[in-house]
C-alpha cells in the first residue's frame, strides 16, 4: 500500500554539525541512505532504531514535512514524491493523519475544536456540514474516550489525555495512512505500557494502516506487525517481531533488540546431525543455523540471557554446549535473577527464574540448546 | 592512627561555637548587610527622588497645591491639542512601520528559507551602532528638499518633484526604520519560542498555509505581538532625537520636542514643562502596564518541544527571488545607505549633491575641523570618563541588587526589582528635567558638573545593567555559593571571591553594553550639560543646530567607528546584542 523506494537525503552542513556528525565521509553525511520498504494495508509498521538513525526523517518524508533528495514515495496509485520526475505533493494535500511526539495540541482551542480542525479546513466542495462535523468529531472522541472533555480547553488535559487527543485528531478525517512519531515517549512508564495496548486495540478495531516510529524496542515488539530496524540511515532488517528477536540479521540488530551475549568465533564444519560447530576462545558451541556463512568465516555468536541454563551440577554426557565458569555477581530483579558468569575471558549474563540464586565465586555450568545459539555476521 | 585520633576526641572538651556566630545585632550589621542596605537605599534615592520632585514641583506653586501649570500647559492657546495629536500619530505610525518591517523579517528568518539571514543578523545591530541623531542626520542628507540625494539625483530631474524629510511622514519613516530591528528581535524571539509542530500538525490536517497563519500562528502569537506593539509605541512616544531634528523646523511638535523648546526659551516655565513631562510619563506607565498585562499569558502558549527539531523552513518557491531581493533592499536602504551617505557627507567641504566636481573636492577637511574644535577633545574625554564611570557604578549597584533579587528570599526584593526597572518607563528628557528640579535646589556642586550626568546615566541605565547582572547571577549556581557558606566564608567574602568571579563574564558584558549605550545618550544629556561638560552626542547635536552639517557627518563617522569596536568587543564577550543564527544554537 505504501511504497518507499531508495530514499536518499543528505544532511545540510548546519544539521550535520548540530547532530555531532562529521562532515566528511559518505556515511556520516547521509540522513537517509537508500531507504526502501513496503507497508501492507492494515499493518502497524514500526521504524525502530537509535537517535540519528533516520527513522523520524523517513516518517517526516512520508508526511511531506521533509523532502528527500532522491527516491520515490507512493501510496497505492498516488505518487507523493518522485525525485527523478520532480513530483512533490505538499504536506497539506497528502491526506494522511499524523500524531506528533509533543502532541502539538493547539492551546487556544478546546478539545472539540482541535479534533474538528481537519474537517473544518477541507476545501469548500468536500467540506462536511456543521452537523456532520459535530457527529464525526463526537464519534472519534467516544472511541478515544475523550467525549466527556469535549469543551475543555486543550491545555487542561493530562499527558495521557493529550496523547489520545493527538490521536483523535489524526484519525478524524479517516486517512488511508496514520503516521505516529514516538507518541508514547513523553508518558511515564506505567502509562506508556497501558497506552501501548490501547493503541494496538484502536488500530485493529478501526483497521488503520500505521507507520510508527520509536526507539523503544520493547514497545516495537508489543505493537508491531512488522519492524524495520534502522541505523545511520540504512535499514538493517525488516521482519516480524519474533523473527527480529530470534534471528537478528547482524550484530547491531541483535544488540539493539533485547539483551544479548556476544561471543566472537569462527564457523567450522557441520557434523552429521546437521549441527554446525563454532569455535571460540572459550570453547566449542553447536548451532542449528549459521546464517549461511561459509566455513572458516568470522562470526559472532549471540545468545540471549534467558536461554542459558545455569547449574552448580555438571550434566555432561551427550549434552551439547555446556561450559564451565564461575559466578562474578548476581542481581535480584524481582521477576528474575541475573547472574554474570565468567567463562575464560568472557563474561556471560544469565537470566533465570527468581528461585535460582547462586553465590558469587561458585563454580557453575552453563548450558545452551543449539537452536538458541544464533550466529550473526559481523558488521564491518 | 585511628586509635590516636579517637583518644584525642574523647579527651578534648566540646568545641566552641564558630566565632562568626555573633550576637543578634552584630550579625545583622555584618559588612555584607550594610552593603546591601546602602545599595537599596541608593537605588531608591536614584529612582524615586527625581520623580518625587517632578511631581511635587509640577503640582505646587507659590500658594501650595495648584493646577495652574497644567492650565498653562494645556490651555486654550497652548497648541496642546495639536501636540497630542502629533505625538499619537507619530508614535502609532512609526510603531506600525517598525512592526510590519520587523515582523515580516522575523517571520522570514525563522520560518522560511530566505537567503540573507546573515544580513538580517547584521542589520539588527543597526540601532546600537548608529545613534538616533546620526541616523536622522543621514536621512536629512538623503531627503532634504533642497540638497538631499534622493531629490537631486532622482526625483527632481526625473519627475520634477521633491520630498521633504522635514515632515510627519519623514519623521515616521526615520523612526520606524531605525527601530525596526528592535521589533525584529522581539518577534524573532516570539517565533522561535513557538513549537513548530503546532504549525506542522495543522499542515498535516490539510490546512492551506494561509489558514495555518490565520488560525494557528497569529492567535498563538497574539500576546507577543501585542507586547511588541506597545513597547515600540512607548519608545516612539518617548523619542527625542527624531522629532527634535526633523519636527522642530517644520513646526511639527510632539511632547518631547515641546519640552525641549520650553526649556530653551526665556523665561523658562518649569511648571508647564513639568506638566508635559508628567503626561508623557503617565501614558508610558499605562502603556507598560497594558503591555505586561497582555503578555502575561505568553508562557501558557509556549511549548518547548521534546525534540530539538528546528522548524522546517517553508520553501518560498516562486516568490523566492522577490523576497530575497526585498531583504537586500531593506538592508541597503535601512543600513547601508545612511552609513554611506554619512561617510560621503563627511568628505565634502560643504554639502552638495554628487557630481564630477563634487567627487573632485572630496577631502578630509571635516575631520581636521573636528580635531580643531576646541570642545571636541574635552567632549571625547568626558564621554569616555562618563561612560566608564557609569558602567562601573551601574554594574556594581546591579550586582548587589541582582544578588538580592535572584539569590535570596528577602522580603521586598520584588520591590527592588521593580525599582531597578522603573527608569525604563521614564523618557530621557523627563529624566533630565526631573534631575534639574532636584539639584537646582541643593547647594552642593552637582548641577553644572559631570556628576549630574553621571547620576542621570547611572539611573537611566539601571534596567540594562540589571538584566545582565540577573542573568549572570542566575547562572552562578546556588550550590557553589552554598558550599562556600558551609566552608565558613562570610557573605562579603562569598560575594567577592565566589559570585563575582563566576558571574564575571556576564557582568563584563553588561559593563561594555552600558558603556556603549552611554556613549550614544542624548535626551538626558541635552538638558543637563554645561559648558566644559559636553559629551560627544551633545556636541554633534550642537554642531547640527549651527548648520555645520559636514562636520556633523565627520563626527558621526568617528563615533560610529568607536561604537562598532565597542560592540564587537561586547559580542566577543558574549553580550546578547543581536540574533543568533541557527548554526549557533
Amino acid at each position: 500500500m505504501l511504497k518507499l523506494e531508495n530514499l536518499v537525503k543528505v544532511y545540510s552542513a548546519g544539521q550535520a554539525r548540530w547532530r555531532g556528525k562529521s562532515t566528511t565521509g559518505r556515511a556520516a553525511v547521509l540522513a537517509l541512505d537508500g531507504v526502501s520498504l513496503e507497508v501492507q494495508e492494515g499493518e502497524l509498521f514500526t521504524l525502530l532504531g537509535p537517535s540519528g538513525c533516520g527513522k523520524t526523517t523517513t516518517l517526516r518524508s512520508i508526511a511531506g514535512l521533509e523532502r528527500p533528495d532522491s527516491g520515490s514515495i507512493r501510496l497505492k496509485d498516488t505518487t507523493f514524491f518522485d525525485g527523478a520526475r520532480r513530483v512533490n505533493v505538499p504536506a497539506n494535500s497528502r491526506n494522511l493523519g499524523m500524531a506528533f511526539q509533543s502532541y502539538a495540541i493547539w492551546p487556544h482551542m478546546t478539545v472539540f475544536h482541535n479534533v474538528a480542525f481537519p474537517l473544518e479546513v477541507m476545501p469548500r466542495r468536500t467540506r462536511p456540514g456543521r452537523a456532520e462535523i459535530k457527529q464525526r468529531v463526537m464519534r472519534i472522541l467516544e472511541v478515544t474516550e475523550l467525549h466527556n472533555l469535549a469543551d475543555r480547553p486543550a491545555t487542561k488535559l493530562s499527558g495521557g489525555q493529550q496523547q489520545r487527543l493527538a490521536l483523535a485528531r489524526a484519525i478524524v478525517n479517516e486517512p488511508e495512512l496514520v503516521l505516529l512519531d514516538e507518541p508514547l515517549s513523553n508518558l511515564d512508564a506505567k502509562l506508556r505500557e497501558s497506552m501501548r495496548f490501547e493503541l494496538k486495540r484502536l488500530q485493529r478495531e478501526l483497521g488503520l494502516t500505521a507507520v510508527y516510529v520509536t526507539h523503544d524496542q520493547s514497545e516495537a515488539l508489543v505493537l508491531s506487525s512488522r519492524i524495520a530496524v534502522m541505523k545511520d540511515g540504512v535499514i538493517m532488517q525488516i521482519d516480524k517481531p519474533r523473527e527480529i528477536y530470534t534471528n537478528p540479521a547482524n550484530e547491531f540488530v541483535a544488540e539493539f533488540v533485547g539483551v544479548s551475549n556476544f561471543i566472537p568465533g569462527h564457523v567450522d564444519a557441520p557434523n552429521d546431525e546437521g549441527l554446525t560447530k563454532i569455535t571460540t576462545n572459550e570453547g566449542v558451541l553447536w548451532a542449528t543455523r549459521t546464517a549461511n556463512l561459509p566455513r572458516g568465516s568470522k562470526a559472532v555468536v549471540s545468545v540471549r540471557p534467558e536461554n542459558i541454563e545455569i547449574s552448580t551440577v555438571e550434566r555432561g554426557g551427550a549434552v551439547r554446549n555446556e561450559w564451565r565458569g564461575s559466578v562474578v555477581t548476581r542481581a535480584f530483579l524481582g521477576d528474575c535473577v541475573d547472574h554474570v558468569v565468567s567463562v575464560g575471558k568472557v563474561e556471560v549474563r544469565v537470566r533465570s527464574n527468581p528461585s535460582v540464586s547462586i553465590r558469587p565465586g561458585t563454580e557453575v555450568f552453563l548450558c545452551i540448546e543449539p537452536p538458541n545459539v544464533t550466529v550473526v555476521p559481523q558488521l564491518d | 592512627m585511628t586509635a590516636v585520633i579517637d583518644r584525642e576526641r574523647q579527651d578534648a572538651p566540646a568545641p566552641e561555637p564558630p566565632s562568626r556566630v555573633r550576637s543578634g545585632l552584630a550579625r545583622a550589621l555584618s559588612p555584607w548587610t550594610v552593603v546591601v542596605i546602602l545599595t537599596v537605599a541608593l537605588l531608591a534615592y536614584l529612582t524615586g527622588v527625581p520623580l518625587y520632585f517632578l511631581i511635587h514641583d509640577t503640582f505646587s506653586g507659590p500658594d501650595g497645591f495648584t493646577l495652574d501649570h497644567f492650565g498653562r500647559a494645556y490651555g486654550n492657546d497652548s497648541g496642546a491639542g495639536e501636540m497630542l495629536y502629533n505625538s499619537v500619530v507619530f508614535a502609532v505610525g512609526s510603531a506600525l512601520l517598525s512592526l510590519v518591517v520587523g515582523g515580516t523579517l522575523a517571520y522570514l528568518h525563522v520560518r522560511t528559507d530566505v537567503r540573507y539571514k546573515g544580513l538580517l543578523f547584521i542589520a539588527s545591530f543597526g540601532p546600537l551602532i548608529i545613534p538616533g541623531f546620526l541616523y536622522t542626520a543621514a536621512w536629512i542628507f538623503i531627503a532634504d528638499p533642497g540638497i538631499g540625494l534622493v531629490n537631486t539625483l532622482f526625483l527632481t530631474p526625473l519627475f520634477g518633484v521633491d520630498i521633504s524629510i522635514f515632515s510627519m511622514g519623514g519623521m515616521i519613516w526615520v523612526q520606524g526604520l531605525h527601530h525596526a530591528p528592535i521589533a525584529f528581535l522581539l518577534m524573532f524571539a516570539a517565533f522561535r519560542a513557538m513549537d513548530p509542530s503546532l504549525e506542522e500538525s495543522a499542515l498535516m490536517s490539510g490546512a492551506p498555509r494561509r489558514v495555518v497563519l490565520r488560525r494557528i500562528t497569529v492567535p498563538m502569537l497574539r500576546p507577543a505581538i501585542l507586547g511588541a506593539v506597545l513597547l515600540v509605541f512607548i519608545q516612539s512616544l518617548e523619542a527625542f532625537e527624531v522629532p527634535a531634528l526633523l519636527g522642530l523646523q517644520s513646526g511639527v511638535y510632539v511632547f518631547t520636542s515641546r519640552i525641549y523648546l520650553e526649556l530653551r526659551s526665556f523665561p523658562v516655565d518649569y511648571g508647564a514643562t513639568g506638566a508635559y513631562a508628567i503626561a508623557l510619563l503617565g501614558i508610558a506607565v499605562i502603556g507598560v502596564l497594558l503591555s505586561a498585562f497582555l503578555s502575561r499569558d505568553v508562557t501558557k502558549y509556549q511549548t518547548i518541544s521534546g525534540k530539538a527539531f528546528r522548524p522546517r523552513p517553508m520553501e518560498l518557491g516562486g516568490a523566492r527571488t522577490a523576497v530575497n531581493t526585498g531583504v537586500l533592499v531593506y538592508f541597503v536602504i535601512a543600513l547601508v545607505l545612511p552609513l554611506v551617505v554619512l561617510v560621503y557627507a563627511s568628505l565634502l567641504p560643504f554639502y552638495r549633491g554628487p557630481s564630477v566636481e563634487t567627487l573632485r573636492s572630496l577631502s578630509l577637511v571635516n575631520y581636521q575641523r573636528v580635531i580643531d574644535l576646541p570642545a571636541a577633545l574635552t567632549a571625547l574625554q568626558n564621554t569616555f570618563v562618563l561612560g566608564i564611570a557609569t558602567a562601573t557604578a551601574t554594574m556594581l549597584l546591579t550586582a548587589v541588587a541582582a544578588w538580592l533579587v535572584v539569590r535570596t528570599k528577602a522580603p521586598g526584593r520584588r520591590l527592588v526589582d521593580l525599582l531597578t526597572f522603573s527608569p525604563l518607563v521614564v523618557p530621557g528628557l523627563v529624566f533630565g528635567l526631573a534631575l534639574s528640579f532636584v539639584y537646582l535646589r541643593t547647594p552642593l556642586p552637582i548641577y553644572g558638573t559631570l556628576l549630574i550626568l553621571l547620576i542621570a546615566y547611572t539611573t537611566k541605565f539601571l534596567p540594562f545593567g540589571m538584566r545582565y547582572a540577573s542573568v549572570a547571577m542566575v547562572q552562578a549556581s546556588g550550590e557553589l555559593e552554598e558550599s562556600a557558606l558551609v566552608s565558613g566564608a562570610s557573605r562579603m567574602t562569598i560575594f567577592r571571591r565566589v559570585l563575582l568571579p563566576l558571574a564575571s563574564s556576564g557582568m563584563i558584558a553588561g559593563w561594555i553594553y552600558v558603556l556603549v549605550i552611554s556613549f550614544r545618550e542624548l535626551s538626558a544629556s541635552i538638558l543637563l550639560y554645561s559648558p566644559g561638560n559636553e559629551v560627544i552626542s551633545v556636541l554633534i547635536f550642537d554642531q547640527f543646530n549651527k548648520g555645520e552639517f559636514t562636520v556633523v557627518a565627520a563626527m558621526g563617522v568617528i563615533m560610529i567607528a568607536i561604537l562598532v569596536v565597542l560592540v564587537l568587543i561586547a559580542y566577543r564577550l558574549g553580550a546578547r546584542v543581536g540574533v543568533r543564527t541557527d548554526d549557533d544554537s
